[in-house]
């Protein structure tokens, strides 16, 4: 789950992390009054879930309150890459003189989490990494001790040559990876970090990104999920307990497993058709999800056949049999379905659908094929 | 021959009662596993389905019974608890079904599972399953039969897929092993490689990877520099849109994206057969046996 700019800054400010004051507005009235109560000059930041947000016009610094509110006016409302923006976070603009990278990340290969910092800040890290990357620096932590000062201030050495600043540095990255652990993070960042003319360091952009499986234990942070910045049919999906992406195709997949949930678009696409979405039922299933699933689905007008392909394993095939007949017996379907399933108390499964007047088979390849066909309009 | 489980292996159960445990646990005693016991705190004393033993801890279901090989069905607060309780008990391995478990947990869990050189497989996993021998975990028993293929999977139900293709193809395996999809997980695909590579039964090898990190590019690499017998792979996720299923940290960190082209170049490196469906290591695999 991605946290929003003014969202990760008040995690990392509760952290002690040194942020320029600001607060988050709905309307240019509300963005004219913060800009009047912390002073100008202020930035009018647009809080999307999108990547390039100054180079859409999202982000503007303003010299008035009036500015404040004029630029408000124009960013909310905005739409950045298909999200439509309904905040803006009003900040005291910082004086810049320096900027640099932190972030911490959950790293696959060393299977802890590594902090990577860089003296070229402000710009995307990923491009560093790409171009340049020996101007970054990674530091891997083990949690079970945390961030050592030594390594902190191996850190604040390698971003800056002044002892002073290099001790703010290592403060705040100790002070970041202890928000990131706070939050369960699978990534923090401040990008960039200033220092400012004045020699003070300051964090002026902040970005969180949370592990969906703390969400259970970490209510509060849960809380701060924002439904509107997401896809209708995706929440949907999210609140049922399935794994959903909804794609531009007219073949719906209902598919147990994230493997071969890919496996089976990839199929789909191998003898020419076009998959309208991923959808995960996961692993324990109960008739119920499957129900959720085919609701999901069918509310997707693009889709003109659906396919079921089940591998029962630690999911049930019986149960997945009951949430079809439950599903398609309260709202009957329009468009043709595809049922391919094996597995665990599959001849119990067989025997549900058959009783109840469906057709279904054990091989993938046929029941893909058949699919791709339906959803052309064939047989 | 067969890797990591054979029909020696003595299996305690944690999470024995609950739903997906107690069903499972029928089905790997069914299958012939030998369960020798099963723990849920609270419930030391009684029998699971008249004849397991039910311990209130992994010390002591060790203890009485000799386990050395645990399987973890506790739901996801619990999973990595439940690890290093087995890691501790003294089992040599211990297979972690749950799914859901929170990554910072697993940094915090492998290094404790590492330093008592103990092999952890999962979280997140079918399991692994030594056809006719032992099975532990959720594969389910009739799709596998025994045979000279090895097979290694970062997916649950695609691994089902392939080796359901295998079976009826009359292609039998030494051992599958589901290594689980996490981001981190206790073991990987060049721990199974290297242990195929060793074990004298396994003649070829069908390793199923996906988009996402780049475990299946140093498994190629590893295949290339370490290994004679020959392995077919595959990548799920060639037509996943970019930026939704993959790490991007991950991506960072590695310095590149983790893409199934670049997956599936790497392969073709490494001179190994590449299936483009699931159906197509039956004829892969049957030329290089």
């Amino acid at each position: 789950m991605n946290l929003h700019e003014y969202q990760a800054k008040e995690i990392l400010r509760a952290h002690g992390v040194n942020i320029p004051p600001g607060r988050v507005a709905t309307t240019p009235a509300e963005a004219e009054a913060i800009a009047q109560e912390y002073g100008v000059p202020v930035m009018v930041k647009a809080q999307v879930h999108a990547g390039g947000r100054g180079k859409a016009g999202g982000v503007k610094f303003c010299k008035t309150p009036a500015e404040a509110k004029e630029k408000a006016t124009a960013i909310l409302g905005m739409k950045i890459k298909e999200l439509t923006v309904e905040r803006v976070l009003v900040t005291v603009a910082a004086d810049i003189g320096s900027e640099a990278y932190v972030g911490i990340i959950v790293d696959r290969a060393t299977k802890k989490p590594v902090f990577m910092v860089s003296a070229a800040g402000g710009i995307d890290i990923e491009e560093v990494a790409a171009s340049t990357p020996e101007k970054i620096l990674y530091v891997p932590v083990d949690p079970r001790y945390g961030l050592p000062t030594y390594d902190a201030m191996r850190m604040g050495f390698f971003l800056y040559a002044d002892v002073k600043l290099a001790r703010g540095a290592a403060k705040i990255m100790q002070q970041l990876y202890a928000a990131f652990m706070a939050s369960g993070c699978s990534l923090a960042e401040i990008n960039p970090l200033v220092v400012t003319p004045a020699g003070e360091l300051v964090a002026v952009d902040g970005k969180m990104v949370i592990d969906d499986n703390e969400l259970d234990r970490r209510p509060e942070i849960a809380a701060l999920r924002d439904e509107r910045s997401e896809e209708p049919s995706e929440v949907d999906a999210r609140n049922a307990n399935l794994t959903f992406i909804k794609l531009d195709g007219n073949v719906g997949c209902v598919v147990n497993g994230a493997g071969l949930a890919m496996a089976t678009m990839d199929l789909v696409k191998y003898y020419g058709g076009e998959p309208a979405n991923f959808l995960d039922i996961g692993g324990s299933s109960n008739p119920e999800k499957v129900v959720n699933a085919l609701r999901i689905i069918t509310a997707d007008p693009n889709v003109k056949a659906i396919l079921f392909n089940i591998f029962g394993g630690i999911t049930r095939t019986d149960d997945v049999a009951n949430g079809i007949v439950t599903a398609t017996k309260a709202n009957p379907l329009k468009v043709p379905i595809v049922i391919r399933l094996t597995g665990t108390n599959e001849e119990i499964a067989m025997q549900i659908l058959k009783d109840n007047g469906f057709s279904a088979s054990s091989d993938m390849d046929t029941a893909v094929q058949q699919a791709v066909a339906l959803a052309k309009g064939g047989k | 021959m067969s890797v990591f489980i054979d029909k020696h292996t003595k299996l305690v159960i944690q999470g024995i009662t609950g739903r997906d445990g107690s069903f499972h646990a029928k089905q790997m005693m069914e299958y012939g596993t030998q369960v020798v016991a099963g723990v849920t705190p609270g419930k030391g004393g009684q029998l699971f389905e008249g004849t397991v033993p039910i311990f209130n801890t992994v010390a002591d279901a060790v203890q009485a019974t000799g386990a050395n090989t645990s399987v973890i069905y506790v739901p996801p607060p619990f999973a990595a608890d439940a690890i290093m309780e087995a890691a501790a008990a003294g089992v040599s391995l211990v297979v972690c079904i749950t799914e859901g478990v929170p990554v910072l947990d697993m940094t915090k869990v492998y290094p404790f599972v590492k330093e008592r050189g103990v092999r952890l497989i999962g979280p997140n996993c079918p399991g692994l399953i030594t056809p006719g021998e032992s099975k532990v975990g959720i594969i389910p028993g009739r799709i596998c039969t025994p045979g000279p293929v090895g097979v290694v999977s970062r997916s649950g139900t695609l691994t089902y897929e392939v080796v359901y293709q295998l079976t009826r193809a009359g292609i039998g395996q030494t051992t599958c092993v589901g290594i689980g999809g996490d981001p981190i997980n206790g073991t990987n695909f060049i721990d199974c490689l290297a242990a195929f590579e060793k074990d004298p039964a396994t003649k070829a090898i069908a390793m199923m990877g996906e988009i996402g990190g780049t475990d299946e590019q140093e498994a190629a690499e590893f295949i290339r520099t370490q290994m004679k017998k020959p392995v077919v792979g595959f990548i799920a996720g060639q037509t996943a849109p970019p930026g939704r299923r993959m790490g991007h940290a991950g991506a960072i960190i590695s310095g590149s994206s983790g893409t199934a082209q670049e997956k599936l170049e790497a392969f073709a490196a490494a001179g190994m057969g590449i299936a483009k469906r699931p159906i197509d290591f039956v004829e892969l695999i049957k030329a290089r046996l």
